[in-house]
């Protein structure tokens, strides 16, 4: 199997491809494990091994995010990096491997890039203010199933980036929509409300990504299937928000 | 012996921590601002503990290795959290919640730390479904409950499998939020070296920044360690990769006792090992028990597919060992059920290390729709790693590391036994004893962090307000400075032949066979002269590419698993020290005549906690005896 793998020493250098061969990757490999050996033995051989990030290596914490022969997180469906399964690939293939591409996520090295501007987004108000101490009884307001199911699935989004990685403006929408929606099906999520999407939507437009042009490849490529319907909802709540200035 | 005072509370039980909370004393929020606090780690715990700390006006300085705090390996909690809500009506209470965790526990936790945690468990449900947590509800709009191993109500709170990405989600943004008012400070991707003690009060720490390799000095008033679990001491288990007990390590040799350090649960769903390869398990939560069937064939070796086998041919071992609790006994014991079965010939997959998890009757009984509701993500998770769907054919699983009870010593004020180090969550020993029940740890982390670390700080740092910001230019700065980074060059210039993964691997197989789920004497004093090997060997053929002035994960790893050598051996002499069986800890020695773990009450009704004394020095102990004075001591029984 060959690899044509990003290099770059760190933010300042410039990359370029190099390209490994790799026997004996065996079909229930993860793809991460497949990485993990052809690390091992460029240590062994006194070479750089090549960084990416990765930690739960169970697809919830976020952490992994490769592009893989030009989609964020490979090919397969509703998969993060180390979900792949390397019987997805054959023996003769030539993978490209390459680290998420956006001006908001400069590359610190090789495969890993820098999401912190994700974690500025939701400083911005992706919360809602309550401190400890200050919460009623849970039960005190009824949630409908429905509001408590779509917030489940709002929030189910790990801050990967792929929605980002696969845009071709490098749009943070989806990621800024999940919050917005998650975080208005609650009532008490509804009072800072305006406040809320005006801020993440200014601090989004600040750090550098693009503007949605509606293409879809966000919701194809998110590894939790979040819903490109969630961005409808954050551009109801932004026009709701404005009106009321 | 005076070493250790645990600082309970006088009075009854139920009253302890009222009395105690109107005792601490204050800090005024005026003078919190002039306080500086360090938390390590943004699971849970750091990360409840930093915003409540930063909600009450401190001055919070947080870190975590991940390149966001959003990641922490809570993150990955999947079946629940419990809370003595009693919202099911089926006579739950604060009570039964404290004395399902003592016997869970096996009766090797502090009755004072347990109540309080039970106590504290049903603001935390408040607290995260104000911040949006969306547990999961019923078509009226009030919260629905599930039940967990080891108890009989149904008070476990839940999002599908997701339980733990969704408080963590919450917490994080309450974290955010503190961020963005700039009452904390957040600096990812850093990795704690050293705890700085000055005068005998932590002071500070000594950090890696992981992405340009410099080493930096943070100090502060107090300093929480909210660093997890060392699980992955085993190599393979159910904890994210990075995982490490490196600063919980760093602080025990820097005089912080470490309580119960053998104390390991060992998990029993995870799915089992699939190759070589591999460098992680993945857990297949606990909660899957209450709608699954666990069984192996009845003959040995039955070569027939698993739908094949007719049901009278079938044992559904834990239904017929434990016909009160079932499936639903606890980790423990479900675990080595599960090995005793497998080493008995009877278990299933290719390497006979494996058994069945069925949801046939389930879904039969219940639909498969109300299965994709309660699992599906699981289920998913499941197909994706091994190729089959637990619709159409029973789910494979085996034990696997999963928590450990064991950790930091701490007071009932969660402070260890150097004065103004503080230990919350996971990286503790206090609430679990010798076992934790499931959706228990969601519950004590978060309680530590948001209800009892915040009141009991302020005692300690009430004696601090006229010390001002302490300086990072002291000779203990430097010190400890200086030893971190001798030790990243000593570790740069073995330049030997073997990765820092290969000693891992190797060393997670002498903990798994010799410390592991099964324990006994021969095997360990084994252990403990492998363990010796293998660090001599790992100083001498240690290869770690590239410097150390950039980001370099094989050198993170190389000092992760150096530690873990070290924190290897006394899980051993903690082993070795502690003749009896009790929960997780199976001393082969001490077992009933069914196979069930025999405690020795008479002789290790304390709690072990060892004192550093040198490099490759044996370590002293220290027992904190355990009173009981509410429970009654009795064989913990499921039958």
């Amino acid at each position: 199997m060959k690899l044509k793998i990003w290099r770059q020493k760190d933010s300042r250098s410039k990359g370029k491809f190099e390209v490994y061969e790799l026997d004996n990757v065996a079909p229930d490999m993860s793809f991460l494990e497949m990485f993990d050996s052809l690390n091992q033995r460029l240590v062994r051989e006194g070479k750089s091994p090549v960084a990416f990030d990765h930690d739960c290596r169970e697809g919830i914490c976020g952490s992994c995010g490769i592009y893989i022969n030009g989609r964020p997180h490979g090919n397969d469906h509703r998969t993060t990096t180390c979900e792949l399964r390397m019987r997805r690939f054959k023996d003769d293939d030539t993978i490209t491997i390459e680290p998420w591409r956006a001006a908001a996520f400069p590359v610190v090295k090789d495969l890993v890039v820098d999401r912190s501007a994700f974690d500025k987004i939701i400083q911005a108000g992706g919360y809602i203010s309550v401190n400890a101490g200050a919460a009623q009884d849970a039960n005190a307001i009824p949630v409908p199933k429905h509001n408590a199911d779509v917030a489940f699935d709002t929030a189910s989004c790990i801050g990967c980036g792929a929605c980002v990685a696969a845009c071709k403006n490098a749009s943070a929408m989806l990621f800024v929509a999940a919050k917005i929606t998650h975080l208005a099906q609650f009532p008490q999520g509804r009072v800072e409300a305006p406040e809320r999407v005006k801020r993440m939507v200014a601090k989004m437009d600040e750090l550098g990504f693009g503007s949605c042009t509606n293409t879809r490849a966000c919701e194809a490529e998110c590894p939790k299937g979040i819903s490109i319907s969630t961005i409808a909802k954050l551009n109801r709540e932004y026009i709701t928000a404005k009106l009321k200035d | 012996m005076s070493k250790l005072n645990a600082k309970i509370p006088e009075g009854p039980l139920a009253e302890k921590w009222t009395n105690h909370k109107a005792k601490l004393r204050l800090v005024n929020p005026a003078n919190r601002r002039k306080l500086d606090i360090i938390v390590v780690g943004t699971g849970l715990a750091g990360s409840s503990a930093a915003s409540t700390l930063g909600e009450l006006g401190y001055n919070v300085k947080v870190f975590c290795y991940q390149d966001s705090p959003r990641r922490a390996h809570s993150v990955a909690a999947q079946g629940g959290i419990n809370a003595a809500k009693n919202y099911k009506n089926d006579n739950d209470s604060v009570y039964r919640l404290f004395y399902d965790m003592i016997k869970g526990g096996d009766f090797r936790a502090r009755e004072a730390n347990v109540y309080r945690a039970a106590e504290v468990s049903n603001l935390v449900i408040d607290h995260y479904t104000a911040l949006g947590v969306p547990f999961a509800r019923d078509y009226g709009g009030l919260i629905e409950n599930r039940s967990f191993g080891g108890v009989q109500v149904s008070r476990t709170f839940y999002a599908k499998g997701q339980t733990g990405q969704q408080c963590l989600i919450g917490a994080y943004s309450a974290l955010s939020r503190q961020i963005d008012k700039g009452t904390v400070t957040m600096y990812p991707r850093r990795e704690m070296m050293d705890l700085v003690v000055i005068d005998g009060k932590a002071r500070g720490i000594i950090v890696r920044n992981l992405v340009t390799g410099e080493i930096e000095r943070h100090s502060a008033h107090a300093v929480v360690l909210a660093t997890g679990g060392y699980g992955t001491i085993y190599y393979l288990s159910t904890l994210a990769l990075n995982s490490n007990g490196s600063a919980a390590w760093r602080a025990h040799k820097r005089g912080a006792l470490f309580a119960n350090p053998s104390f390991v649960q060992i998990h029993p769903t995870s799915i089992p090992v699939l190759n070589d390869h591999q460098c992680k398990l993945t857990l297949m939560s606990e909660s899957l028990r209450n709608d699954g069937r666990v069984w192996v064939p009845k003959t040995k070796g039955d070569p027939r597919k698993p739908n094949e086998i007719p049901e009278d041919e079938r044992d559904y071992y834990l239904e017929r060992r434990y016909p009160a609790f079932g499936n639903l006994v606890p980790r423990d014991v479900a675990s080595r059920a599960a090995k005793e079965r497998c080493d008995a010939g009877y278990g299933v997959g290719p390497t006979g290390l494996s058994v069945y998890l069925d949801f046939r009757d389930a879904i039969q009984k219940k639909g498969r729709k109300y299965i994709e509701e309660n699992y599906g993500n699981l289920f998913e998770m499941y197909e994706k790693i091994t190729g089959e769907s637990p619709y159409e054919v029973p789910m494979r699983i085996y034990p696997a590391g999963h928590y450990t009870m064991g950790g930091l010593w701490v007071d009932y004020n969660l402070m260890t036994t150097i004065p103004g180090l503080y230990a919350i969550g996971e990286a503790n020993f206090s609430d679990h004893g010798a076992n934790r029940l499931g959706a228990s740890s969601l519950m004590q982390t978060s309680g530590d962090g948001y209800f009892i670390l915040p009141y009991t700080i302020a005692d300690y740092l009430a004696d601090e307000i006229k010390t001002p910001k302490i300086p990072t230019n002291t000779p203990e700065f430097d010190a400890a400075e200086k030893e971190v980074k001798e030790r990243i060059e000593r570790l740069m210039a073995i330049n030997g032949t073997e990765t820092a993964t290969s000693f891992h691997k190797r060393l997670g197989k002498i903990m798994w066979d010799y410390c592991g789920m099964v324990r006994n004497e021969e095997g360990l004093k084994k252990a403990l002269t492998l363990l010796d090997e293998l660090k001599d060997e790992f100083w001498k053929n240690l290869k770690v590419p590239d410097t150390a002035s950039e980001l370099n994960q094989e050198l993170e790893k190389a000092n992760r698993v150096a530690d873990f050598l070290e924190l290897g051996k006394l899980m051993v002499y903690d082993a070795l020290n502690r003749k009896e069986s009790c929960g997780a800890h199976f001393r082969e020695e001490s077992q009933t005549e069914t196979g069930e773990a025999k405690r020795d009450d008479e002789n290790y009704s304390y709690v072990a906690a060892w004192e550093f004394t040198g490099d490759g020095k044996e370590p002293i102990l220290h027992k904190e005896e355990l009173k009981f004075e509410y429970v009654k001591l009795q064989e913990r029984s499921y039958k």
